[in-house]
């Protein structure tokens, strides 16, 4: 008779991948509902498209490779990674934008390099990176918020945007983007970007009405949803407490140190928490288990280094926002973190390991 | 008696030759197979991927390079073959960069006369030829030790083969980032080539990611997992023959 001799630890929580990518879909539903109340019907149709062509991409690869099609089909992975580049992607973006970004993710970053649990980069992020440096146009037409625009968009009017370029009444992408003054709006990042370029004072560049009262008119309700959305997750262990903390501090810090040398042409702590994709970065995607780092201490390095790199990338980077970038950087340098942060094995003394 | 002499003579010379003939032709034939396919530059041998990867965005530019490529390889196995008697071993590299570079020169003074837009547009990659490791690998593995004909067929060959890849290369990225093909020919074959543009598929945007190099990479990673999997295949293919074989002589040793 054999005993089966299995390594500590002994007490696992039985959690399966599927349960855990539902539980963080879930969680990402008071974000995406922020999303659809301040911007529309965009994102959600992207979102719609995304997981359409996330299974169906997701079917045929998994199909050519004899695998398993009905456990790893519904695993959930796929449809995370779509509701991701769903919510990322501006909302009256071309519907063939987050098509090509999901095949992207699904068979390049993902089963190319081995399937699920292999990559070594977030395939959400890698789809979103290579949508921005192939199609800039299309990737930086921000629709502003809803309240802010000229013309009602209800749900057909988005459809038809997404599906033709035009309103039901002809109007354009570029003329849904214009206020009656014929000025563009663009994210409140971009626009204190293109603000400071030109010489004007954060109090002036905040002027603008696409900040709003608080910090950005409207992201700034979508990324504490998205903090909410996080604080559950980490609430149910579905994701390390180190990653999101060290990062939102790290980038806290920076911004900090700015604003106190040179309060005049730099942002916010505030305003950088809450615009653009910090909360989603934080939460959402720096914690992927499959890319980040595996111990607890790697996890803070990698939650710092995160944070640096969207603050350097903010304030001095070509792009108005920086997490896509942070991630992919992060990614890369993982293993590496992984192999210095090695935790101290018990029973022996931190030089001999 | 006298007469017949010479006609055996005459015979045995020409078996000798057709079975000398035959052997060249198993030689070339090797030579053909390994160039295009089994040790191709591009694709196996992985050498020469700067101009690979940073020229091919269009296929004028693939063809040029490959083009010029393909000369100067064949010029320098040639020159280095004929004169491989005389070189001492010790400075070797030396004199087959010098070659190398001189006939590079050629080339490109030719272009800069004859297709000045292709010149331009080929830029820096044109004299960096001097540094693709597949010629002066060639020179160094091939061409030193063998006589000038096989050494010319050699080159020709693995030119052939790196130009093929530029050429699928330059075509697969040009259809997916433009969606043309032989845009720009003219710069390379004259005024008369601007009919070849054919538009193959209408983008309402370029598609930067293939005309970028990181696309070439990826392209070039598909070329070469598609090259291996036919080699699977036709090793399967040839594994299942193999047992068929044995199966028979079981039979014939059953019965």
């Amino acid at each position: 008779m054999a005993f089966w001799i299995a390594s500590s630890p002994h007490n696992h929580i039985q959690k399966s991948t599927s349960s855990l990518m539902r539980l963080v879909i879930l969680a990402a539903f008071p974000g995406v509902l922020a999303q659809w109340y301040f911007f529309g019907w965009g994102n959600l149709i992207h979102i719609c498209i995304a997981m359409i062509t996330a299974i169906l991409c997701e079917f045929i690869i998994l199909s050519l490779r004899d695998k398993k099609i009905s456990e790893q089909l519904f695993d959930g992975s796929a449809l995370l990674t779509a509701l991701l580049i769903g919510v990322c992607l501006p909302a009256l973006a071309p519907w063939w934008i987050s098509v090509i970004g999901t095949i992207f993710a699904i068979a390049i970053a993902k089963h190319l390099y081995g399937g699920l649990g292999h990559n070594p980069f977030n395939p959400a992020m890698a789809g979103y990176v290579m949508l921005l440096i192939s199609f800039p146009l299309q990737m930086t037409t921000w629709q502003p918020p809803l309240s802010l625009m000229e013309m009602e968009l209800n749900f057909s009017n988005t459809l038809t945007t997404i599906f033709t370029g035009f309103t039901l009444d002809g109007y354009s992408v570029e003329q849904l983007r214009t206020t009656i003054d014929g000025v563009t709006m663009a994210t409140p990042l971009d626009t204190l970007k293109t603000s400071i370029t030109m010489g004007l004072t954060i109090t002036e560049a905040t002027q603008s009405a696409v900040f709003g009262e608080h910090f950005a008119l409207g992201w700034e309700w979508i990324n504490l949803a998205f903090l909410l959305g996080g604080l559950y997750l980490i609430s149910q262990k579905a994701i390390a407490w180190q990653t999101p903390v060290s990062f939102l501090f790290s980038l806290f810090l920076c911004s900090f140190i700015a604003y106190s040398i040179n309060p005049d042409s730099s942002a916010s702590t505030m305003f950088h928490w809450f615009s653009g994709a910090t909360m989603l970065g934080a939460f959402f995607i720096l914690t992927d288990p499959v890319t980040g780092a595996t111990s607890v201490k790697g996890r803070v390095v990698i939650g710092l280094l995160a944070g640096l790199l969207v603050y350097l990338i903010r304030a001095f980077g070509g792009y108005p926002d920086g997490v896509a970038f942070a991630v992919l950087l992060c990614n890369m340098s993982a293993p590496l973190i992984d192999q210095y942060t090695r935790p101290r094995t018990y029973g022996h003394s931190k030089e001999s390991s | 008696m006298t007469s017949q002499s010479p006609a055996v003579d005459n015979n045995d010379v020409t078996n000798d030759e057709q079975i000398k003939n035959t052997a060249n032709f198993d030689e070339y034939k090797e030579l053909a197979v390994q160039g295009l396919w089994k040790n191709n530059p591009g694709l196996v041998q992985l050498l020469g991927l700067c101009p690979l990867l940073a020229v091919t965005a269009t296929v004028t530019n693939a063809i040029g390079l490959g083009l010029a490529t393909l000369l100067v390889l064949l010029c320098s196995n040639v020159t280095v073959s004929a004169i491989r008697q005389w070189v001492p071993k010790e400075i070797r590299i030396p004199i087959f960069v010098l070659i190398i570079a001189a006939f590079v020169t050629c080339v490109q003074l030719l272009m800069n006369a004859y297709t000045f837009g292709l010149y331009q547009s080929l830029g820096i990659f044109l004299p960096l030829i001097v540094t693709n490791c597949a010629i002066i690998g060639r020179a160094e593995a091939y061409a030193s030790k063998n006589p000038v004909k096989q050494a010319a067929f050699d080159g020709l060959m693995m030119g052939l083969g790196f130009a093929l890849v530029l050429f699928a290369l330059g075509a697969i990225r040009e259809i997916l980032g433009q969606g043309t093909l032989f845009d720009g020919a003219n710069l390379l074959l004259g005024e008369w080539a601007s009919v070849l543009r054919i538009e193959i598929l209408q983008l309402n945007s370029d598609f930067l990611l293939a005309i970028l190099p990181p696309g070439a990479f990826i392209v070039m990673g598909f070329l070469i997992a598609i090259k291996n999997a036919i080699d699977n295949k036709m090793k399967e293919k040839s594994a299942i023959v193999e047992d068929k074989v044995i199966e028979r002589v079981r039979v014939n040793f059953d019965s």
